[in-house]
C-alpha cells in the first residue's frame, strides 16, 4: 500500500543534511547509509550513495529517473545463483 | 461489422461489452464513453449508425491511450525500471512476481508452466 500523502516522502534527515553539505560544498563524495527506507528526491540526484544491503555497501549512482524511488531498490538483498544444470551422471541417473 | 479505431470489430453483443474488447477500455471506461456519448449500453454494436461510432472512436482517441500507444507506454514503464536497475526492474527482468509475493509456491502465472525438477521431493523426504 502507499504511503498516506499526508505524510508526505519519508527522507531520512541525516542523509539529507549530508546531501545538502555536498551540494554547498558542491562535492559528489559518496554518502554512506543504512537508510535503505530514504526516499530519492531530486537533490540526491548526481550524487553517489554506499547503500547497505545488510552484508556490504552497494555504490549507487543516483540518476533523474530514480527520483522517487528508495535507496534500497538499488541495493538487493539476496543474491541469486544460477539452479544448478547437474553433473552428467546425475543427469543419466534422472537426478 | 463495426470498426472502432483500425482493428477492433466487436459485433453482435451489447455496445458496453463490445467496446471492451478494445485494449485499454474495460467495463468502466466503456460506461463512461457511452454515457459521454448518450448512447445505451444496451444496443447491440450492429445496430449502430456511422455517427454513433465515429462519435465513440472520437470520445476514445481524445481521452483515453488505448491499444498500441497503451502497450508502448507500459512497456517503457517497465524499461525504465530496468534501466535504473531497480529491483522492481529485475524481477521483470527474471520474470518473477514483482510485488513480493511467494514463489516457493505458486507464481505460475509469472514463472510460466511447471518445470518438475527431479529428485526435489527426495530430498526434501530426506530432511
Amino acid at each position: 500500500m502507499a504511503r498516506s500523502l499526508k505524510k508526505g516522502p519519508y527522507i531520512n534527515e541525516k542523509v539529507y543534511r549530508k546531501v545538502e553539505k555536498l551540494n554547498e560544498s558542491g562535492s559528489h563524495a559518496p554518502i554512506k547509509t543504512w537508510s535503505r527506507a530514504c526516499t530519492i528526491i531530486p537533490e540526491f540526484v548526481g550524487h553517489t550513495f554506499e547503500v547497505h544491503n545488510g552484508k556490504v555497501f552497494i555504490r549507487v549512482f543516483v540518476t533523474e529517473d530514480m527520483v522517487g524511488h528508495r535507496l534500497g531498490e538499488f541495493a538487493p538483498t539476496r543474491a541469486f545463483k544460477q539452479h544448478t544444470v547437474g553433473t552428467k551422471a546425475q543427469r543419466a541417473r534422472g537426478l | 461489422m463495426p470498426r472502432i479505431l483500425g482493428v477492433d470489430i466487436p459485433d453482435n453483443k451489447p455496445i458496453r461489452i463490445s467496446l471492451t474488447y478494445i485494449y485499454g477500455v474495460g467495463p468502466h471506461h466503456a460506461k463512461l464513453i457511452l454515457e459521454e456519448a448518450g448512447i445505451d449500453g444496451q444496443v447491440r454494436a450492429h445496430t449502430l449508425n456511422e455517427d454513433q461510432l465515429a462519435q465513440i472512436a472520437n470520445l476514445i482517441e481524445n481521452n483515453y491511450v488505448v491499444e498500441g500507444a497503451l502497450r508502448r507506454q507500459i512497456g517503457q514503464n517497465i524499461q525504465r525500471l530496468r534501466d535504473i536497475r531497480s529491483y522492481r526492474g529485475w524481477r521483470h527482468r527474471a520474470g518473477l512476481p514483482v510485488r513480493g509475493q511467494r514463489t516457493k509456491t505458486n507464481a505460475r502465472t509469472r514463472k510460466g508452466r511447471k518445470k518438475t525438477v527431479a529428485g526435489k521431493k527426495s530430498i526434501k523426504g530426506v530432511k
